[in-house]
């Protein structure tokens, strides 16, 4: 355990302590305990810039599991600590602005706290493993508090649908990741990535490596919101906003981009993930821009612009994988794609962020977040207008702001694949600048939306329910950091170059990267073909935006019903339909109709393996003489059980039943097991008092007119029929000794080694202890299920919903 | 009908306090004789029973004001936390570790961890069996 892991460790462990603070300091915000970490973090990991610019590493090892090669490896690199400082520094800002933005009285604040934490540690473990077991039990862990965070107003219907859609999403992709992870394993007998691409060369020939790819694939892009898996994010939204800003913007959803960035040195050779992942973040670049404009919910086209952005991003780490086929050039200019991707990420979180913050001003302010009742703010919110311009416009792309100077890379790239002659690149490749300048195009519109639409125009004080002003200092601080980071960004890009986005690079593209890479980014490259389109973008961008109400239609050519989120719901539905159908036909709540098919299947399915194996044998030898207490007791269980049947009432029927439990207990006896013997006189006792009890306490069935049991052949066939096989296995069981006892070695060492001289009872809580735990662990649960059964049922639920 | 249960009242009452002894008894013996805690919590549960039989439910969490559903819950607990143990001492989970030891009037004893283990198996036996009846018992 190094510093490292206490680092990872830390957020776990302060969530055990939040509700502690919560009830103890109630006066106080628990905000204000839980942002202290943070920003220690934030500092920690700042710590480590030096030591990677330099393109060193760090790595830190904590034995899990070693029998199974599995160890808590932390290695930070440029990579790792890129995310790391995303992580912490907006988490704090985030948890900075929950402070003011969640009130006190009314929220849930231990649970908020509790799961904000949980996934700040996870995801700083998701980011720093070098393990992937490891990192995928951390990447469950954020889908986990995702889900958790987006159904925190869980009251709301809307939550829990959100809630849910994300967990099922994250968690179908999860699992596929998962699966990748085994066969890489497999592959290269290693679940270490810094051994993995060790040896990318060897494993692009296996005939799992296709395979392995498309599922980590699928992982990523469920957890990016790749189309067409983009629909949870929209869902997500739900969340209360610093949620939004910090999981389904500037982190979480980034973890699949961190995933291929990570991933790229082991996969990126090959054709299938240069198309794969360049082709989703393009599609999901243009599907997300183009549905974000047609939303009226402010968050709503934040998150279809979040989509989309970080469809962006993928698009670019998916060209950058077209430099590996071009080391050769000197001047690589595919590696500018790898460049752009970390730049633009980083871009991303900070405007990304702050309008999150700001529709969150906004949402606290106005009580809506609707901007057909929202308009002109401006004069009531300057502030906030402010930074919503700058972020906004950064989003769209204009300068002097971060988001120009990753655009106009963006663009670049997208224009230099028209130079590139693999993949059948000299076909397709001109869809590349295309979709990326249309998807600009309606990137600019809804950012224009966005910063317009609330700010300016009318104010129509009646739509509103509450009086909007200014929000307070503390809701305005970290909008206001961000804000300043994008223009800072903007104007000294370097400023990030060589300390961040280098280190950054080269962990993606370990193999192009030298001593004498630089990173360099200007704002003036003179008139290329980018500045023009985005030129072309701002015209174009605005003449639409102004006739915007025109072409509205368009968006009613999909019908809803042949949308993704109607597949999705219909899907889930159908899924819910046959599982209770499948349930209705095998539970019918009859307990005779369930022993009939376990006894039919029992039968049929041991004879039928006595049968084919042949096993059944006979061997008289080694029996026991038969003496004359065996002949009673035996007639005496063979009495009782036949005079069960026809035994009047129930009454005697258990009685009689008790009987033969008992004659049973005799026979222990006779053969010298007196702890067998006790136990099942004793249980033989309880549950002839539990059965009677229950007559006692349950008078209605004790005076209904008993059912005489009536005689049925199927019954009687079943039950000779489990008769007759349970002797045959008995006698082959005693008949057909394959292997010594294990008896012997119990009776030797039950004294040597567990000091016992019951070996009953020694098996029972030393030998075989760990099964007596797992009994009693399903005997409690099997109470606590008899109990809420019963209990749960007379107080009767109703569903609020 | 006003059933007559003057004898079996009688009865238990001195029973009820055998049976408790005798399961006590045959749990602490059980590394050496017929016993241990899965027969020892039964035989406690049969005494409980006993009383319930004699007298009826309220009488009974009256004399006995316990929630067995806890019980299950300290049982679990004491058993983790002794297979747990051996993991704060660098050893395997579940190591067994016994002395033998002269104590004045009780004379050679011997201490094993497993009996705190058994004490848990103890536990959760009569709060399963006591909780599955008192509920059954106590539903209209």
């Amino acid at each position: 355990m190094s510093l490292l892991h206490w680092a990872v460790l830390s957020p776990f462990l302060l969530a055990i302590i939040v509700p502690f603070l919560y009830k103890l300091f109630r006066q106080i915000h628990t905000g204000w305990f839980v942002l202290i970490l943070p920003v220690l973090l934030f500092t920690y990991f700042s710590r480590f810039i030096s030591l990677t610019k330099q393109g060193e590493v760090i790595t830190e090892r904590a034995t899990w599991i070693p029998s199974l090669g599995i160890h808590v490896d932390f290695y930070l690199d440029g990579l790792g600590l890129l995310f790391a400082l995303l992580i912490t520094g907006i988490g704090s800002l985030v948890i900075l602005y929950s402070i003011f933005y969640l009130s006190k009285v009314k929220e849930k604040l231990n649970q908020f706290y509790v799961f904000l934490l949980l996934f700040m540690g996870a995801m700083l473990g998701v980011v720093l493993s070098d393990n992937l077991i490891v990192l995928y039990s951390f990447w469950e862990f954020t889908s986990l508090s995702s889900f958790l965070l987006i159904g925190y107003w869980n009251e709301r219907e809307r939550s829990r649908y959100g809630a849910q859609k994300s967990l099922l999403i994250t968690v179908f992709g999860g699992l596929s990741l998962l699966g990748g992870i085994i066969l890489l394993s497999i592959m290269g007998n290693t679940f270490s990535i810094r051994e993995l691409i060790s040896q990318s060369g060897e494993l692009m020939d296996h005939p799992l490596f296709t395979p392995a790819l498309l599922l980590v694939l699928l992982g990523a892009f469920t957890k990016s919101a790749q189309f067409p898996f983009h629909i949870w994010l929209p869902d997500a939204m739900e969340a209360p906003t610093p949620v939004s800003a910090y999981l389904h913007s500037a982190t979480m959803v980034k973890a699949g981009i961190y995933l291929v960035a990570r991933l790229s040195p082991v996969f990126a050779e090959s054709g299938v993930w240069f198309w794969c992942v360049s082709i989703a973040g393009l599609i999901t670049l243009f599907w997300g821009s183009f549905s974000a404009v047609k939303q009226t919910d402010l968050k709503g086209i934040l998150a279809f612009s979040t989509i989309s952005q970080l469809g962006l991003i993928m698009s670019l780490l998916g060209l950058g994988a077209a430099a590996l086929h071009y080391d050769t050039l000197g001047e690589n200019i595919y590696l500018a794609a790898t460049v752009a991707a970390v730049f633009h990420l980083i871009n991303h979180a900070t405007f990304k962020g702050s309008l999150f913050m700001v529709a969150g001003i906004i949402d606290h302010e106005t009580g809506t977040r609707d901007i057909r009742k929202l308009g002109g703010l401006m004069q009531l919110m300057p502030i906030t207008f402010t930074v919503a311009v700058i972020g906004a416009f950064s989003m769209a792309g204009l300068p002097p702001f971060n988001g120009f100077l990753s655009k106009e890379m963006f663009l670049a790239s997208m224009v230099n694949v028209l130079e590139l002659d693999i993949f059948n690149m000299e076909t397709w490749g001109v869809l590349f600048p295309v979709l990326a300048w249309v998807a600009s195009v309606f990137t600019f519109i809804y950012s224009m939306i966005v910063v317009l639409k609330p700010f300016t125009g009318k104010l129509q004080l009646h739509l509103l329910e509450k009086k909007p002003h200014e929000a307070p200092i503390g809701m305005l601080i970290s909008p206001i950091i961000l804000a300043t980071l994008v223009i800072v960004f903007g104007i000294f890009p370097n400023l990030l170059s060589s300390s961040i986005i280098k280190p950054a690079v080269a962990s993606i593209q370990p193999n192009l990267v030298d001593s004498n890479f630089q990173v360099h980014i200007a704002f003036w490259h003179g008139f290329s073909p980018e500045l023009w389109m985005t030129i072309g973008i701002i015209v174009i961008g605005i003449i639409l935006y102004k006739t915007f109400p025109k072409w509205k239609r368009i968006y009613q050519w999909l019908p809803e019903r042949f949308s993704l989120n109607a597949l999705y719901d219909n899907g889930l539905n159908a899924l819910e339909r046959s599982a209770s159908s499948v349930m209705k036909f095998l539970m019918t709540g009859s307990i005779r109709t369930y022993l009939l098919s376990i006894f039919l299947f029992f039968i049929l399915s041991l004879g039928f393996a006595l049968y084919w194996k042949d096993a059944f044998k006979l061997d008289t030898g080694n029996f026991a003489p038969i003496g004359l207490y065996e002949m009673v007791l035996a007639a005496i269980i063979v009495i009782g059980s036949i005079s069960i049947l026809f035994a009047k009432s129930r009454l005697t029927s258990i009685i009689l039943l008790g009987a033969v439990g008992y004659t049973v207990s005799l026979f222990f006896v006779l053969f010298r097991a007196p702890d067998l013997a006790l136990t099942q006189l004793v249980i033989e006792t309880i549950s002839v008092a539990l059965f009677l009890l229950c007559f006692f306490h349950l008078p209605l069935l004790a005076s209904r007119k008993e059912e005489r049991m009536t005689f049925r052949l199927n019954n009687a066939l079943i039950s000779i029929g489990v008769g007759t096989i349970v002797t045959l296995i008995a006698l082959s069981a005693h008949s057909n000794k394959l292997f010594d006892s294990i008896s012997s070695y119990y009776l030797e060492n039950a004294y040597k080694e567990a000091g016992g001289k019951n070996v009953v009872n020694v098996i029972l809580v030393d030998f075989r202890g760990l099964d007596t735990m797992f009994e009693i662990s399903v005997l409690s649960i099997a109470a606590l299920g008899i109990f809420a059964m019963i209990k749960l049922r007379l107080t009767g639920r109703k569903d609020k919903s | 009908m006003k059933q007559n249960d003057l004898i079996l009242q009688t009865v238990t009452k001195v029973a009820a306090f055998v049976i408790l002894l005798f399961a006590v008894a045959i749990f602490l013996g059980g590394h050496y004789s017929p016993g241990g805690g899965f027969v020892g919590g039964l035989m406690t549960s049969a005494a409980i029973v006993l009383l319930l039989l004699a007298y009826d439910i309220k009488t009974v969490t009256k004399i006995l004001p316990i929630d067995y559903k806890l019980m299950i819950g300290s049982g679990l607990f004491i058993s983790s936390l002794t297979v747990a143990g051996g993991l704060v001492f660098g050893v395997p989970l579940m190591t067994h570790v016994y002395r033998y030891i002269d104590l004045p009037i009780l004379g050679h004893i011997s201490l094993h961890t497993a009996v705190l283990f058994d004490l848990g198996v103890y536990l959760v036996v009569v709060g399963v069996t006591m909780t599955i009846i008192q509920t059954i018992g106590e539903s209209e």
